[in-house]
């Protein structure tokens, strides 16, 4: 049995890689699915409610016949649009805070597990950052460098820095008293070269692992940023900003609060599945924890 | 057990270090010059290069900090830069609501987490068990504020059972049942994420206590199974749980900002949104500071009731 046939034998990763995989479709295909520009406003489709089939204005003052799947919001926005366009920030920021997250974990949590010097002082410091709640953290950084895709990045990708270095931190400490790391050592073989060819392949599983988890809370995270109104800039519609322009009128039209949060929950769980499907199957040493 | 406490209070100091230092340079990375925030827009340049003298800004940053962190641990957190108030007063101000939902919160999460876990542990693979383990992927996948706005949706709206949003003091004119009324929705809402991170422990170690040899003891000698699992598992388990209660406070205070905005209560979570969209830095700043210290310090509280829970801990 291939390494494939294993994870999709296993119901948590399966669930996870289809519904990602259908999230994936929809960001890349929103242009065909039956979409308007998500930022174009039609006063003369305010509120209009889920399942309307009528005529929308574009632009250059021509309309065309739209089924509005998901309703409209108060500036006239088919919100069904505006989701599935927002399908694309949520993936684009989790891919990237993932990616941020573990390369930035990799490089301190290295350094901690193979250089005793360094270790109690890189730790004490990720100690002292994970003493400040994540979300707080992020709204702070959020604060003090701006709202664009590229801080909101790093604002949610900082607090995790300290989990992922960790967690390398403890694969190397393993590791590195592992013969073949010794018998590298024994052929002078460079630092750096032990480092990302021997440590770094031998601990890939569970770093797979971690990042998913990563994309999860980057997901959630963004979201609950732009909801605060802290998040991306408002013209930028994602899952999070579509939800805090709903609240204003929720009590009347609460679809536009709810139905962005049917395509957020799923995603966030596919995640969360996703990486529990693959700790399963590729970690199972760490299944337990 | 003094060496115990002394090594956990010493092991708090260069976290708190740490702490203060990120929240100091939060401040020194923010764009623009608190100077020039403070002295208006109709300054002289000379007025600000007076505020900023006065404020040490012209010092080297290692003695910005010095001279910020002193301040600080005399309980100065400086002056907000448009609420005109300090900001020591504005967290008083802002304290009982936050208090009330935390505090509600910790305690309903323990009353359903606990048993959840517990009897999920002895009936393993049975119908809670299996809700447990539901509860506790959901629980880790929807945001709060969608279980706010679902809960609101419901119970406020649909059913007009509870007040859509808003906060009464305890000290108000409905006494005790308005403050609660107000909060229920708020507690519900934020106590799932916390419920499914303390069954999860609860279920792991109380299971894992299960199967103990004391356990199979207690047994043979025909004690009642509910005081094998209360008083032989549970009490054996106690000290995961607790800790996992430790360090869910910070998924709290994350989730406290988020409830407070949802349900408009006007506590220190709102206020923390409010000051970070005025970029009102002191007040962000003390804001982080005050959360940060607290979580350490439940932190520390959850380390030294090792003491009490476990007379095996002694070092």
């Amino acid at each position: 049995m291939t390494t494939f046939d294993k994870l999709w034998a296993n119901g948590a990763f399966r669930f996870g890689a289809v519904v990602l995989g259908l999230v994936l479709l929809m960001a890349l295909l929103a242009p065909v699915l039956g979409t308007v520009d998500p930022a174009q406003m039609d006063y003369n489709n305010i509120n209009r409610s889920a399942g309307f089939a009528g005529n929308f204005t574009l632009t250059d003052g021509s309309s065309v016949a739209h089924h509005f799947w998901l309703g409209s919001d108060n500036f006239g926005r088919d919100l069904f649009s505006r989701v599935v366009y927002g399908a694309r920030v949520s993936l684009v920021v989790a891919a990237c805070t993932a990616a941020v997250a573990l390369l930035i974990g990799v490089l301190v949590g290295m350094l901690a597990g193979y250089f005793r010097g360094a270790d109690l002082l890189l730790m004490r410091f990720m100690d002292g950052l994970m003493a400040i709640p994540a979300i707080l953290l992020a709204i702070a950084l959020v604060a003090a460098l701006g709202a664009s895709i590229t801080t909101v990045v790093i604002a949610i990708a900082i607090p995790e820095i300290p989990r992922v270095s960790r967690l390398v931190r403890s694969l190397v400490l393993t590791l590195r008293e592992e013969p073949f790391v010794e018998a590298a050592r024994a052929l002078a073989t460079p630092t750096p070269v032990i480092l990302l060819r021997h440590i770094l392949p031998n601990a890939m599983a569970p770093l797979l692992v971690q990042g998913t988890f990563v994309a999860a809370s980057a997901v959630l995270t963004e979201a609950i940023l732009s909801f605060l109104g802290l998040g991306l800039p408002a013209n930028i519609p994602t899952w999070g900003n579509i939800m805090a322009e709903g609240r204003t009128q929720f009590s009347q039209y609460p679809g536009n609060v709810l139905y962005p949060a049917l395509f957020l929950v799923p995603t966030v769980l596919a995640f969360n599945l996703l990486g529990d499907g693959l700790r399963d199957v590729l970690d199972p040493k760490f299944a337990k924890r | 057990m003094l060496r115990f406490v002394a090594s956990r209070l010493l092991a708090v100091i260069p976290v708190l270090f740490v702490v203060s230092c990120v929240v100091f340079l939060i401040l020194r990375l923010a764009p623009g010059d608190p100077a020039a925030v403070i002295a208006g827009n109709s300054a002289t340049g000379a007025e600000i290069e007076q505020i900023r003298a006065k404020l040490g800004l012209n010092e080297s940053l290692p003695v910005q900090y010095g001279i910020w962190i002193s301040k600080v641990l005399q309980g100065d957190l400086g002056h907000s830069y448009f609420l005109n108030k300090p900001v020591s007063d504005l967290i008083l101000q802002r304290l009982e609501p936050t208090a009330s939902l935390a505090l509600g919160t910790i305690v309903l999460a323990i009353l359903l987490a606990v048993p959840l876990g517990t009897v999920a542990a002895s009936r393993m693979g049975g119908g809670l068990d299996r809700l447990l383990s539901v509860i506790s992927v959901a629980g880790f996948s929807v945001p709060v504020f969608v279980t706010g706005y679902v809960l609101i949706y419901l119970f406020s709206i649909q059913l007009q059972w509870l007040p859509v949003q808003g906060y009464e003091p305890l000290s108000g004119k409905g006494g005790l049942w308005a403050w609660a009324r107000q909060l229920i929705l708020p507690w519900l809402a934020l106590s799932i994420i916390y419920v499914a991170l303390i069954a999860r422990i609860t279920r792991a170690s109380v299971s894992e206590a299960l199967t103990e040899d004391y356990i199979r003891t207690a047994r043979a000698k025909g004690l009642h199974e509910r005081a094998v699992l209360l008083r032989h598992a549970l009490r054996n388990a106690a000290v995961p749980i607790v800790t996992v209660i430790g360090i869910g406070v910070a998924l709290l205070i994350g989730g406290v900002v988020v409830t407070e905005t949802v349900f408009a209560i006007p506590g220190l979570g709102s206020l923390t949104v409010d000051v970070v969209l005025n970029r009102d830095f002191p007040v962000i700043q003390g804001l982080v500071l005050f959360f940060a210290v607290s979580y350490v310090v439940i932190n520390l509280l959850v380390d030294l009731s090792y003491l009490l829970l476990d007379p095996r801990i002694r070092y």
